[in-house]
C-alpha cells in the first residue's frame, strides 16, 4: 500500500480541484489515440478513429475520456484504499489490454494537466502527481499477477 | 515516421524555444530529477539545485543540441556524431534515461505552451525525440 504525506495528499487534491472532467476527459483519450495510434486496437466499437479529425469529432472517445478521469476522481477520494476501489477496474481489463498501456494513459493524462495547469503543475508538484498516478497504475495491473 | 508536416512542425517548435532554451532545459531537468531523483547519480560533480548556474548551463546545452538535430532531422546521425561518442565513451549514461528526459521536456513544453500544445504537436515531438535518443545511443554497442 502506498503511504501519502498529508503534503503529498494536498498536492493531489489541489491539482484535481484545478481539472474539469467535462473538459479535460475528452482530450486526454484523443491525446492517446493520436500520439500513440496503435492503441485503436482497442476501441473497435468506437467507429472511425482513424484520422486526427475524426478523433477530435468522436463521441465516444469524449465519453470514455471522462470515464477514465471519473475513476481518477475516485482515486484522489480514496487515497488509502486505490488498489481495493479499482480492482473491479483492473479484472475488467484483465487480458483484454496490454498493461503497458496504463502507463501511457498516465503520461497523456499528467501532459492534458499541465497545458491546463501550466507553471501551477511545477517539478515537485508534477513528482507527487506521478506519485498518484503510478499507484493508480498499480491498482490498474493489479489483476495481471 | 515523421511527415513533412510534423518536420516542420517540430523545426518551428524548437526555433521558438531556442532564445529560452536555459529556462526550458533547466525546467526540464528539474522535472526528471524531482520525479527520477536515480537520474541525480549522473549530476554529482556539478550543482544541480534550482536557479544553479550549472543547472541553466546544462539545460541550455540540452535543449540547443535538440534545436540544432530539429533543424535537418534527416542528418540527425551527421548532427548528433560528436555527442554520441561523448555519451557512449564518455559519459555512458544509461540510455534508459533518455527517455525519463524526453518524457520531462514534453511536460516542461505542456507547461509552456498551454493549449498550443496540440496532440499533434505532442505527437510530432515525442516521435522526435524518440529518434533523437535512439541516434544518440547508436555508438553504445
Amino acid at each position: 500500500m502506498v503511504k501519502w504525506t498529508e503534503e503529498e495528499r494536498c498536492t493531489i487534491r489541489e491539482v484535481w480541484e484545478k481539472v474539469d472532467v467535462d473538459e479535460i476527459g475528452p482530450q486526454i483519450l484523443t491525446r492517446v489515440h493520436i500520439v500513440y495510434p496503435w492503441r485503436e486496437t482497442y476501441f473497435g466499437t468506437f467507429g472511425d478513429i482513424f484520422t486526427n479529425t475524426s478523433i477530435l469529432n468522436n463521441p465516444k472517445v469524449a465519453h470514455h475520456g471522462k470515464v477514465v478521469l471519473r475513476s481518477i476522481d475516485k482515486a484522489v477520494r480514496i487515497m488509502d484504499r486505490i488498489q481495493e476501489t479499482h480492482a473491479a477496474l483492473s479484472r475488467l481489463h484483465y487480458e483484454c489490454v496490454d498493461p503497458d498501456n496504463f502507463k501511457l494513459l498516465g503520461d497523456c493524462i499528467t501532459i492534458s494537466i499541465a497545458c491546463k495547469l501550466k507553471e501551477a503543475l511545477n517539478p515537485q508538484v508534477q513528482a507527487v502527481w506521478q506519485k498518484f498516478l503510478c499507484a493508480v497504475v498499480e491498482a490498474m495491473n493489479s489483476q495481471n499477477k | 515516421m515523421l511527415s513533412k508536416k510534423e518536420k516542420q512542425l517540430i523545426r518551428e517548435i524548437w526555433e521558438r524555444l531556442t532564445p529560452v532554451a536555459e529556462d526550458i532545459g533547466a525546467d526540464a531537468l528539474l522535472r526528471m530529477f524531482a520525479s527520477y531523483p536515480g537520474t541525480k547519480t549522473y549530476f554529482s560533480h556539478l550543482d544541480i539545485g534550482p536557479g544553479s548556474a550549472h543547472l541553466s548551463s546544462h539545460g541550455k546545452k540540452i535543449v540547443l543540441a535538440i534545436a540544432e538535430g530539429a533543424k535537418d532531422i534527416s542528418q540527425l546521425t551527421v548532427t548528433l556524431a560528436p555527442l554520441q561518442t561523448l555519451h557512449a565513451y564518455q559519459l555512458r549514461i544509461d540510455p534508459t534515461n533518455f527517455k525519463l528526459l524526453s518524457y520531462c521536456l514534453l511536460v516542461t513544453l505542456a507547461c509552456y505552451m498551454g493549449e498550443g500544445f496540440t496532440p499533434e504537436a505532442h505527437a510530432a515531438i515525442d516521435k522526435f525525440l524518440s529518434a533523437f535518443s535512439a541516434v544518440l545511443a547508436e555508438k553504445y554497442r
